[in-house]
């Protein structure tokens, strides 16, 4: 049975020149779609991606993924919707192209599916009160 | 027999606890159920709640003296500026007054993320801030320079005075050019791509006293998390605007100069907040208590979101030119559906006024007046309105 995963990969600068895309797909047989990618200065950077595989190859892809040294997170673990400093104006629900931040009806709360989150940053900019942080 | 009540005895039955209050929400359905004549005669109060970015506020603060004496006359909190104009510890201190040093809008759309309004926000939250004044010396004020890190404690006066708060209704945001702008309304995709608005709509306080029959100067209120007053009408108070059928005005119309003790408020209801691209704001709730007088005013406030029409304004284009004309005209619960039709167009919308917090205002209000911990203000004097001329 395939899955379907937003994952984050973090590289440092030993092994951000590695063709790590080419062998999670040859190796493993996973199909990415890449959501996000950014090298710094320093060499560090991340890779958001999007990933259908079969579960047993996710598994085994993300042991060799550790097994070199890049870290691996959930999407949802970096874009970070603080609920509490919410005041629920909806502001972001304006800028988010995909409806991953959504108003609720009736009760006209915000909610995060971050399923559909693309990391696009419009949040960031649409939130007046600075509730919404992505952190790589 | 016709309803006739008095806020003299309405005030009677708060304080024996037999006051029937209800929230402007609440209202709309006993009205549906009962009809007016009986909901009047039921109904003392309906509280009404709003909680938006309000950039007409401000607070009135005073330092103590120092020793030796100094009459300030540039002060900074955090690095950023209040008026200090007026006598010699006071100042005032703004809500869009942005940091010093701030990029600003150099790199478009600038972030604006610290200024007055922040500043008053880590007041009421009891946050440390960095106070700092300059003088140019008298001889009875000889010092020229103080710096302090200050707490709302060390105050000795801090009172919000907001000049002009809780529009009665506004325009609605929109953008027809093909390039993302940056206003006061959000941000507004190009060609039509979504829609703003900021209003708590059937909750919202003027729109449930549309011609200011019962709110004026002294009505007491909800501000901020503690208790305020209506001081004065707000600036660009406009009372003779279009209405539509229910007397309902159909653009920005009345406003109301606010003033409270900063010392009662809490952050949850005095939020700082940068606008990207625009500037510094402050997010403020304000509830007002509406008397139940008689069936007229119960009428005005059993208002629903489907009577309450707003236009939408071209932010890209006639807006800023200061052009007359519209998009068209949009009532507030097809805004709270997500998605209007404009110019033939299906368009999302988005709030910037959150209902949430509207509500939950309106509910503290009603629970401090049903505890007795809250009578109403008698005006001491009417706002202007067509109602209320000389």
């Amino acid at each position: 049975m395939n899955i379907t995963k937003k994952i984050v990969l973090q590289f440092t600068n030993n092994t951000v020149d590695q063709p790590i895309l080419y062998k999670l797909i040859k190796n493993y047989d996973l199909v990415p779609t890449i959501i996000k990618a950014e090298i710094n200065p320093h060499k560090d950077g991340f890779l958001a991606i999007e990933i259908e595989a079969a579960k047993e190859n996710y598994k085994n892809a993300l042991a060799w993924l550790k097994s070199i040294g890049i870290k691996v997170t959930s999407l949802d673990e970096q874009v970070i919707w603080n609920k509490d400093k919410c005041t629920h104006c909806g502001a972001c629900t304006g800028a988010c192209p995909t409806g991953a931040l959504y108003i609720k009806r009736p009760e006209m709360t915000v909610d995060f599916n971050s399923e559909k989150c693309i990391v696009c940053y419009q949040c960031l900019k649409a939130c007046p009160f600075k509730t919404i942080s992505v952190k790589f | 027999m016709e309803v006739k009540k008095t806020f003299a005895e309405i005030n009677e039955k708060i304080r024996k606890g037999t006051a029937v209050v209800v929230t402007a929400e609440e209202v709309i359905e006993i009205v549906k159920q009962e009809g007016t004549k009986k909901a009047a005669k039921k109904i003392d109060v309906v509280t009404t709640g709003t909680f938006g970015i309000m950039c007409s506020s401000g607070a009135f603060l005073n330092f103590g003296h120092t020793k030796p004496k100094m009459k300030m006359s540039k002060v900074w909190l955090n690095d950023v500026s209040a008026y200090a104009g007026i006598a010699a510890v006071d100042a005032y201190i703004g809500a869009t007054e942005v940091v010093e040093g701030d990029p600003l809008n150099i790199k478009h759309p600038g972030e604006f993320r610290y200024g007055g309004g922040h500043v008053i926000e880590d007041l009421v939250a009891g946050r440390e801030v960095k106070f700092r004044a300059t003088a140019y010396g008298t001889d009875c004020y000889p010092r020229t320079k103080f710096e302090k890190t200050i707490t709302l404690n060390d105050l000795r006066d801090a009172f919000m005075f907001s000049p002009r708060n809780t529009y009665q209704n506004y325009n609605i945001g929109a953008n027809t050019t093909d390039k993302t702008i940056y206003t006061y309304m959000g941000i507004l995709q190009p060609n039509l791509g979504n829609i703003t608005y900021s209003s708590a709509g059937q909750l919202s306080p003027l729109l449930n006293d549309p011609y200011f029959r019962t709110i004026g100067i002294g009505t007491r209120i909800f501000f901020g998390g503690g208790i305020g007053y209506v001081a004065w009408n707000g600036t660009q108070h406009d009372y003779d605007c279009e209405r539509n059928a229910k007397g309902i005005p159909t653009g920005g119309a009345g406003t109301l100069s606010l003033v409270g003790d900063l010392k009662q408020m809490t952050p949850e209801y005095l939020r700082g907040a940068s606008i990207t691209g625009y500037g510094c704001s402050l997010c403020t709730g304000v509830g007002i208590p509406i008397p139940i007088l008689d069936e007229e005013m119960l009428e005005f406030t059993a208002v629903s979101d489907a009577d309450i029409e707003g236009y939408i304004i071209d932010y890209g284009t006639k807006y800023p030119a200061a052009e007359p004309g519209n998009l068209g005209k949009v009532t507030y619960a097809e805004l709270k559906s997500g998605e209007v039709t404009v110019m033939g167009k299906k368009v999302p919308t988005a709030p910037l006024s959150s209902y949430p917090k509207a509500k939950k205002i309106a509910n503290t209000l009603k629970e401090w007046i049903e505890a007795g911990k809250f009578e109403l203000g008698e005006p001491t004097q009417l706002l202007p309105s067509p109602r209320n001329k000389e």
